[in-house]
């Protein structure tokens, strides 16, 4: 392995538009030189950058790294020249999976599922994350509703106010439904997932730092926002509460729960 | 295009503000019809869209608020709003961080009205 490496390396050095650093690199990756795997790579792509075989491996090299939402970043681009290529829905599943989020673990795997059904790898990802999905699912049950001290004194703090965690796990609050059932794990658990695909959204779109949003439904109406980079913050009214209301609630909200943050961490 | 997915999208790109509009189908963010201006990557801002509003349905579903209607980011450098049609299909428009989206949202939701 080390000839074959050298060899490479030299054959790379005498003509660096050579294909063959998909190959060095990969052989790098196996012998745990990622950081010579990742300059190979980078410099090839400089070269080659149509080439999403040669980015698929970046961002698998990147994932050893443990540079997870590099990775993550590299795969979308692979996606935007082939949306449906097996390694970089396969990718973001274990991306998402391991940032506890289950749903875009399950949709990418899925996608990879459909593109390649003959891939064991991802079959056997794919119940994994199923699995772990309906643990999550069994772990939320009715409870008694009560005001959350968090945000006693606001409106709407005994039902309708949630402080969650970039993961995805309830740090504070409550949410019920119109039947009094508490639906605030199973929110959080989504909302995660939304909350990382807004930030992916807004990133890609030169939309900037994203601020807020505001989702309407027929049964109510939602306003999410991140109070802290690590937080999300969702209020949710029903539909007579007009969505300019949520904002300034939203703002009290938010000033609270930053508030309670910072005494945590003292 | 046709003349219906034209003057649809015609009347949101016509706001002030507005970047762009399309109809994306939702279940694989594919562009359907776009009317964007130059610098806008449609595939993009079609795929992102309805990503995140099938991630924002899922979270509404868990908490029995229903599918959203209306979905608003509202980012420093833009704003990026969907509304679905019949059919699964989105009616995508995004524009400036201080468009107005009052007119945006009443001609987004006649289009979608106007796509039955």
């Amino acid at each position: 392995m080390a000839s074959d490496i050298k060899a490479m390396t030299a054959e790379l050095a005498r003509d660096p538009s050579s294909l063959v650093f998909l190959e060095l690199g990969e052989a790098l990756r196996r012998v745990g030189q990622l950081d010579a795997a990742s300059r190979v790579l980078v410099s090839g792509l400089e070269q080659h950058p149509d080439l999403i075989g040669g980015r698929d491996l970046y961002a698998r090299v990147l994932v050893d790294k443990g540079e997870y939402a590099r990775a993550a970043q590299v795969w979308g681009t692979v996606l935007e020249r082939d949306a449906r290529h097996v390694g970089a829905h396969k990718g973001l599943g274990f991306v998402s999976f391991r940032g506890g989020d289950l749903d875009g673990a399950l949709e990418h795997l899925e996608l990879a599922l459909a593109a390649d059904p003959t891939d064991q790898s991802v079959i056997s990802a794919l119940r994994t994350v199923r699995d772990a999905a309906q643990e999550l699912q069994a772990e939320v049950a009715p409870t008694d509703a009560g005001e959350d001290p968090l945000f006693a004194g606001l409106e709407g703090a005994e039902q309708g106010l949630l402080l969650v965690d970039d993961r995805g796990r309830v740090l504070g609050g409550r949410l019920l439904d119109r039947g009094g059932r508490e639906v605030s794990e199973a929110v959080a658990a989504y909302l995660a997932g939304a909350a990382q695909e807004a930030d992916r959204t807004a990133r890609m779109l030169g939309l900037g730092e994203w601020r807020w949003i505001v989702a309407e439904g027929p049964e109510a109406n939602v306003y999410v926002t991140p109070p802290t980079p690590e937080t999300l913050l969702l209020i949710l009214r029903d539909q007579s509460v007009p969505s300019g209301r949520l904002a300034m609630l939203a703002e009290r909200a938010g000033a609270v729960a930053r508030a309670w943050l910072e005494g945590q961490r003292l | 295009m046709t003349t219906r997915f034209r003057r649809a999208l015609d009347n949101v790109t016509r706001v002030r503000g507005v970047r762009g509009a399309m109809l994306v189908a939702g279940d694989d963010g594919l562009i359907v019809a776009e009317s964007l201006m130059e610098g806008v990557r449609g595939n993009a801002v079609a795929a992102l869209a309805a990503s995140l509003h099938k991630r924002f349905r899922q979270s509404m579903d868990a908490g029995a608020a229903g599918a959203p209607h209306f979905l608003h980011l509202q980012g420093d450098g833009g704003t990026l709003i969907v509304v679905p049609a019949p059919d699964g299909i989105l009616v995508v428009a995004v524009g400036d961080p201080n468009m107005n989206v009052g007119l945006v949202r009443l001609e987004m939701l006649r289009a979608a009205e106007g796509l039955t």
